[in-house]
């Protein structure tokens, strides 16, 4: 694993001068992207916030929740390099619990309806397919 | 609030000898909004609103301080600061940023520093355990009314990549003049950045360490429960008091009349001088608490010198005194004061301090002259 030290005091103390050209988004990017975005290649935007790459080059936060998901793939690597691993394990608020609970049970029940079509069960898929819709309705009210 | 010291100042928590405070701190967001460092000012006070009045509501906030950045003057915010209720980013935010504290001084919750939120538990000692505690009931009451930013794989999702994961801060505030005299704190800064912890200074990261004072904390967000950063961190801080009580002692078996001339200079200067600057009242004091720990003092009087580490403080030294001051007009105050409180202090007992190492007469000095 390759530790990297990422806040702007940290790379002072590595003896980087200017914190304003070091940047996570070089490490987000991969080397060279920056310099790309300084020659005006399209810069890929948060959909939610309109937050891009170079915004993140300039301040080393995100613009909001959305953006894990706009740069998740160099967000990846950072992750990666920067914690001990790459999935959470800690607390979860009981909001995701609920929703989590909820998509657990949805793919049990897709699976058994497959299963249930293909044996050509179609009393069971029946049940089975309004026991789904029930499901998506309640997810889709899930805050 | 401002007028009276929190309660973890009194410095009465477990190993208070060389855990001064203990702090834990989530951050958490909201989700589709905006994160406050790019947020446009209309987002960020209603985000500000949203959040702020359901923090007040809660009963650990009964009869709360609660202030908004812009109304707050800047010399309350440093004397804030100086308390580590709030970090020196929010002392400079303004309109839509706030700070919330309950009537202990136990729990204060950021509005909008970097994340929406950043809510904190201090307790004076080494408290980690219960500091989270207290701090993660009131994250769970606040996740009931407000809708989290909150990823199944990346769990909280925070404006720094660095906090994802639980968005926990678990860190101590220790004490540590055995391990500076002796040159071996180096070796033990060393040691536990190895282990994906962070060492700095008073306050927070890029500062200074003044007064033999370290903070250490968890580094990494992801891939660990809480618990298990706390646990992590608590056996570390467990390690580190032990090899300071092992380097006082092997001092005064070793170095004991460089201990005593140590003590005995601070005793000095900090009794008779008529200006001093506030990094060196940290240093003399943080070697007066030494003398203290090793019976140089009488411990009844402890409290005494505990309480001018803050008191002595620019900020804090500004609002006793009611006055705005220049950094001159501070160090004569400040002088002044260390002066006062030091007139009911015997002279350092040496000789007592080196009968209770347990050491023999050899080497030691005579007396406290």
């Amino acid at each position: 694993m390759h530790k990297v030290n990422l806040c702007e005091a940290c790379s002072k103390e590595k003896g980087v001068q200017d914190s304003t050209s070091f940047a996570l988004a070089d490490l987000l990017l991969g080397i060279g992207a920056a310099e790309e975005i300084e020659k005006g290649a399209p810069a890929k935007k948060c959909p939610a916030c309109g937050f891009s790459q170079a915004d993140f080059k300039k301040t080393g936060r995100l613009g909001c929740s959305e953006c894990y998901v706009t740069f998740a793939e160099g967000l990846g690597s950072l992750l990666k390099a920067m914690h001990k691993g790459t999935e959470h394990v800690g607390k979860l608020p009981e909001r995701a619990q609920r929703t989590m609970a909820l998509s657990q049970r949805m793919r049990a029940l897709t699976e058994n309806l497959q299963k249930a079509v293909a044996d050509e069960n179609y009393e069971t898929a029946a049940s089975l397919r309004d026991q789904i819709k029930q499901l998506e309705s309640e997810l889709s009210n899930s805050p | 609030m401002l007028s009276t010291a929190g309660e973890w100042l009194r410095g009465e928590g477990p190993h208070h000898q060389v855990v001064i405070s203990s702090r834990v701190r989530l951050a958490r967001n909201l989700r589709n909004r905006a994160f406050p460092g790019w947020a446009k000012k209309a987002e960020r006070t209603s985000i500000l609103e949203q959040i702020r009045s359901r923090v007040e509501a809660l009963p650990e906030m009964q009869d709360a301080f609660s202030e908004s950045l812009q109304d707050l003057a800047a010399l309350d915010k440093q004397v804030l600061v100086e308390r580590h209720l709030i970090s020196r980013e929010h002392a400079a935010k303004g309109a839509g940023s706030a700070v919330v504290v309950n009537r202990r001084q136990t729990l204060s919750v950021m509005i909008n520093e970097e994340d929406h939120l950043r809510m904190q538990s201090i307790r004076s000692g080494l408290q980690l355990k219960q500091a989270f505690k207290l701090v993660d009931k009131i994250d769970t009451a606040l996740e009931s009314k407000l809708d989290f930013a909150f990823d199944p794989r990346l769990g909280y999702l925070t404006a720094c990549p660095t906090n994802v994961g639980t968005g926990m801060r678990a860190s101590a505030m220790l004490h540590l003049p055995g391990l500076v005299l002796s040159e071996l704190i180096n070796q033990v800064i060393q040691a536990v950045s190895k282990i994906g912890l962070a060492v700095r200074g008073l306050y927070g990261e890029g500062t200074e360490a003044m007064g033999n004072l370290f903070q250490i904390s968890n580094q990494t967000t992801l891939g660990e429960k809480e618990e298990e950063i706390i646990n992590r961190l608590s056996k570390v801080i467990e390690t580190i008091i032990d090899k300071e009580h092992d380097a006082r002692q092997t001092l005064l078996q070793r170095k004991p009349s460089m201990l005593c001339d140590q003590i005995g200079r601070a005793y000095g200067v900090l009794t008779y001088a008529h200006a001093m600057p506030s990094k060196e009242a940290l240093n003399l004091l943080s070697v007066i608490k030494l003398g203290m720990d090793l019976g140089a003092f009488p411990e009844h009087q402890r409290l005494q010198i505990d309480e001018l580490f803050i008191a002595t403080q620019p900020a804090h030294l500004q609002k006793s005194s009611q006055q705005k001051l220049n950094a001159e007009e501070r160090d004569y105050l400040r002088a002044q004061i260390i002066r006062d409180r030091l007139k009911i202090f015997p002279k350092p007992d040496i000789s007592r301090m080196v009968r209770e190492s347990g050491n023999g007469l050899t080497n030691a000095p005579s007396s406290n002259e």
